[in-house]
């Protein structure tokens, strides 16, 4: 993904990047912040994925075969961490970065020293939360939700690297949804109205408004739990007068918006995915503009519904299920909207669409599994079984990082000026969304069945549906390692890309050369019909 | 419960029962193909679960039968699909609220996926379809705005009704107290009278040698406990539930309720069970190292029997009182401190003394087992502040204290020599108020 134009190709009498180390280090050009972003995401993607097949090899059968219940639950709580933290959302951020610019015809994010500082803070935060894997006491062991009391007082005491380290990422998040506001309202080419911008900078405006409002609460969580642990305060022990349930309302105020925060950007590829091999507009841009920011809207009026089982009063649990049943609404629009684009289009199927439309499906499918969790009778149910765990799965993987490899295949060659293999590409997909459905499906019939989540052991009715999903994991897992065999061979070795790369290609990043000029727009673009919201 | 026999000339082979369960069915089913491709002298093939039967007659429909019956019969038993119905009319109209929503997605999701790939199919450029241009319906935009409203309203209204009575608590006819414990959970019978309230631990019963993998594994694996909660059928129950460390959380599938058990909260549950029996269900929130390993059982007796159960703990009760004043002989603490460490320490000091360094210390040799016995009582009675060891002075009495004392004073290689008697633990306990 790195290939950028090389300074004897630069047409523009522009520097280019420099050399060697020092290129990486201290670069505050937005390509390569985004190409150092993504890389990084693939890096986490991989030692997270690498934890999540510890945990299925683990399942694959009754009784405890590979590792002893402490360091299972020391895998379960890294994998969800590095996943939300270090996979998916800073993998969307390298998007925003490549893309944002491009999109609005800038020539680069508004704050590119912050945009550096940024992305240098994270691996110095995950190297230490995976350190403490290494450290005597262990890593982080009481899941990503990190519950008080048993984070605090009952915590491993390598908690205190896992509480600095959130700190970290969160700087590192509000400082990169700063810059991708700064940019999107002051850096947009004359003419690029808000209602003309393509549908992915619309949907990263409105999560980095999300990201600035909830990482501060997120901080707050863990300062308290750091007074509790370390200054004597109570503020999640009952004993001292605090409230054990506090923390979970404050962590699920940020967690449910955070939820969003890794969807809505996935929302924007595949609004500019689908029209592209439909050869057809998006169907209801405006509309899909509004159910944006309804569902960002209701993100925060929803968090409750993660805690049915707390024991809240009846209007409480009545309110949250309402509010909660309504995101069904936003959701539903976006969902026909994007098959009214497909409806009468004149379709291809290229690796990009493939996995656009699969993400349509089993999003849908992981909505639908979200809409039954609403309803709070049955949640009580579902509540912290296998089923909530298929269902998050199919919303993030085939939802979040599907649309997060669609659009790697989607603008890979504008990047690199290079096309990629398709039939790799196409075996790929069609290995990533079997592995996919085969390990998070059956995990809907453990769970009705009865099978709690965070177990490293279960009873024997579950034994048949987890060695499925222990096998579709590890088809899955490997399978990821195609997918940087395909980046790597275009990046070196792909068919020269033309500038517009697919027939049915618009907006603005598409009438750049390929591979897209170090510095995107040195002059404000002309924007035309044809080119707004791709 | 599959069997399946094989009728030759010669007589019958019975391929046994099989539990739904991995590699033996697996095993099972090559072993059934292999014997029905090979002898060609096999008359019948019969597949029976319960009451249900197949015969196969068609020597080439053999095998293809033989595995399609043992993978639908044994791949789709409703106790791995589906939610349980369970036996309470909570339980039910949960199931039924379940199912209608399943439905309603269900159906959603035919005609969503289905206009996708009709659209998928017809078109595609491949198949010379040429785009069209629209891109904007207001009416389409209100009509699918407006239905899923509707729709939602339909889920939302039974939703509702089944939460109203779900929350309906009040007018019980007795009361258990449920603490959750890492990794054990206490029932505690309350009464309005003292002296007929009583309380036990219930812990996981599945040894380690069947967690380990080296002894087959029992029916209820992970699912079984040393003493189950007994509640009478037909009565309204109120559980009081509360935790003494971490969060726990409290389910019974069967009976269509799950809380959080949350220490220093109280929260409320209930149920009225119809049918006597065994009820199984599992710890459901992240509680630490043992997590999957405290199972709740529920055994749900006919009146008379549980009135008759009740009087005769309360009687055990007296005689455990008793034991608080008695002096027992070396053997006897030694056998009741092992059956009280197995219990309570054993899950992170492990059965051999040799504890989960350094998170859970070794007490084998360790410096306050064989030390002084004043701190060795006060490190059980009053725990440990900032670990997982809790004050045992709350959970056990001062006849468990002394014996598991003494035990851990003498087991492997310790050997102090000294005895601890009830009421050493008694004086201990006194001296510090």
């Amino acid at each position: 993904m790195s290939e950028v134009i090389d300074a004897s190709h630069d047409h523009h009498d522009h520097h280019g990047p420099a050399a060697g180390l020092a290129r990486w280090l201290f670069t505050t050009n937005h390509k390569d912040i985004g190409t150092l972003y993504l890389w990084f995401a693939f890096l986490m993607l991989l030692i997270g994925g690498t934890m999540a097949l510890i945990i299925r090899a683990e399942l694959f059968q009754p009784g405890l075969q590979f590792v002893a219940p402490e360091f299972f639950n020391q895998m379960t709580t890294n994998h969800g961490l590095i996943m939300v933290f270090g996979a998916i959302m800073p993998a969307f951020v390298g998007l925003a970065n490549w893309l944002v610019p491009m999109m609005v015809g800038a020539p680069d994010m508004a704050l590119p020293r912050m945009n550096n500082l940024s992305f240098w803070i994270l691996p110095f935060a995950f190297g230490m939360l995976i350190s403490t894997l290494f450290m005597e006491a262990g890593g982080p062991n009481f899941g990503w939700t990190f519950y008080a009391p048993l984070s605090t007082t009952y915590a491993p005491e390598t908690v205190t690297f896992f509480i600095f380290g959130v700190h970290m990422m969160g700087a590192s998040s509000i400082m990169g949804s700063i810059n991708i506001i700064a940019t999107i309202l002051n850096m947009r080419a004359p003419g690029m109205t808000l209602m003309k911008m393509p549908l992915f900078v619309w949907t990263w405006l409105i999560t980095a408004y999300l990201l600035l409002a909830v990482m501060p609460v997120l901080a707050g969580a863990v300062t308290m739990m750091l007074f509790d642990i370390h200054f004597g305060t109570s503020f999640f022990n009952a004993a001292g007068g605090g409230d054990p349930v506090m923390f979970q309302h404050i962590f699920w105020f940020f967690g449910h918006p955070e939820v969003y925060i890794m969807i809505l950007p996935a929302f924007g590829i595949v609004s500019a995915i689908i029209p592209t091999f439909a050869r057809k507009p998006l169907f209801g841009y405006d509309s899909m503009v509004y159910a944006t920011a309804s569902i960002a809207f209701l993100s925060f009026i929803v968090w409750a519904h993660h805690m049915f089982t707390v024991g809240m009063p009846l209007a409480g649990q009545l309110f949250f299920m309402y509010s909660t049943m309504l995101i069904a609404i936003p959701t539903g629009v976006k969902v026909f909207n994007w098959v009214a684009t497909m409806w009468q289009g004149s379709m291809t199927f290229e690796t990009p669409m493939l996995f656009a439309i699969a993400f349509v499906v089993l999003f849908t499918i992981g909505g639908f599994s979200g809409l039954m969790l609403a309803i709070t009778p049955v949640d009580y149910q579902y509540h912290d079984t296998y089923f909530v765990v298929a269902h998050f799965h199919y919303v993030l993987v085939p939802g979040a990082l599907f649309s997060i490899i669609a659009a790697v295949y989607y603008w890979l060659p504008k990047w690199c000026g290079r096309m990629y293999d398709e039939k790799l590409g196409k075996l790929h997909f069609w290995l990533s969304f079997i592995g996919v459905n085969v390990t998070f499906f059956p995990q809907h019939f453990s769970g009705l069945a009865g099978m709690p989540r965070r177990i490293p052991d279960y009873a024997l009715q579950f034994a048949d549906f987890n060695m499925i999903s222990s096998c579709g994991a590890f088809i899955f897992g490997f399978s990821q390692l195609l997918l940087m065999y395909i980046v790597i061979k275009a990046i070196r070795s792909g068919q020269p890309a033309t500038d517009r790369v697919w027939e049915g290609a618009h907006g603005l990043e598409w009438t750049l050369p390929s591979p897209a000029p170090y510095h995107s727009f040195t002059e404000p673009p002309k924007i035309t019909d044809a080119d707004a919201h791709s | 419960m599959l069997e399946i026999r094989l009728e030759t000339r010669t007589g019958s082979i019975e391929c046994g029962g099989v539990r739904r369960f991995g590699f033996r069915r697996v095993a099972l089913l090559l072993h059934v193909v292999s014997a029905v491709d090979g002898a060609k002298g096999i008359n019948r093939i019969y597949l029976m679960q319960g009451a249900w039967k197949v015969k196969v007659k068609n020597n080439w429909l053999k095998p293809v039968a033989a595995m399609a019956a043992a993978l639908s019969v044994t791949g789709l038993g409703a106790d791995e699909l589906n939610m349980r119905q369970g036996v309470t009319d909570i339980s039910r109209s949960v199931y039924d609220l379940h199912m209608l929503i399943f439905w309603i997605c269900v159906v959603i999701g035919v005609v969503v996926f289905g206009l996708i790939f009709w659209s998928v199919i017809h078109h595609r450029k491949s198949a010379g379809a040429v785009p069209a241009q629209f891109h904007e319906s207001t009416k389409l935009e209100i009509a699918w705005t407006l239905v899923p409203t509707l729709i939602l309203i339909a889920m939302a209204w039974p939703a509702t009704k089944v939460l109203v009575s779900m929350y309906d608590t009040g007018g019980e006819d007795m009361t258990v107290e449920v603490r959750g414990y890492q990794w054990k959970w206490q029932y505690k019978y309350l009464d309005d009278d003292f002296n007929r309230t009583f309380g036990f631990f219930s812990t996981m019963a599945t040894p380690q040698n069947e967690i380990q993998n080296q002894a087959a594994k029992g029916e209820h694996y992970l699912l079984e406990v040393d003493k189950p909660l007994r509640i009478p059928t037909n009565r309204k129950v109120r559980f009081l539930i509360t935790s003494e460390d971490v969060i726990h959380a409290w389910w019974v599938p069967d009976f269509g309720i799950k809380r959080d058990a949350i220490p220093g909260m109280v929260n409320e549950l209930w149920t009225i069970v119809e049918e006597p029996g065994v009820y199984r269900g599992q710890c459901t929130e992240l509680c630490g190292k043992d997590h999957g390993f405290m199972p709740i059982v529920v055994e749900a007796m006919p009146e008379a029997e549980y009135d008759a159960w009740y009087v005769e703990q309360l009687e055990a009760e007296e005689i455990r009182k008793e034991a608080l004043s008695k002096v027992f002989t070396p053997e006897e603490l030694m056998a009741e401190g092992e059956a009280v460490y197995g219990t309570f320490c054993a899950s992170c000091h492990m059965p051999n003394g040799k504890g989960v360094p350094p998170v859970f210390p070794a007490l084998d040799g360790s410096a306050i087992a064989i030390g002084p016995l004043e701190d060795h009582l006060d490190i059980i009675v009053n725990g440990k502040q900032g670990t997982a060891m809790q004050a045992f002075g709350r959970q056990l009495d001062a006849a468990q204290i002394a014996a598991v004392t003494h035990y851990e004073r003498h087991a492997w290689s310790n050997n102090v020599g000294d005895e601890t008697q009830p009421r050493d633990v008694i004086e201990y306990m006194a001296g510090q108020e």
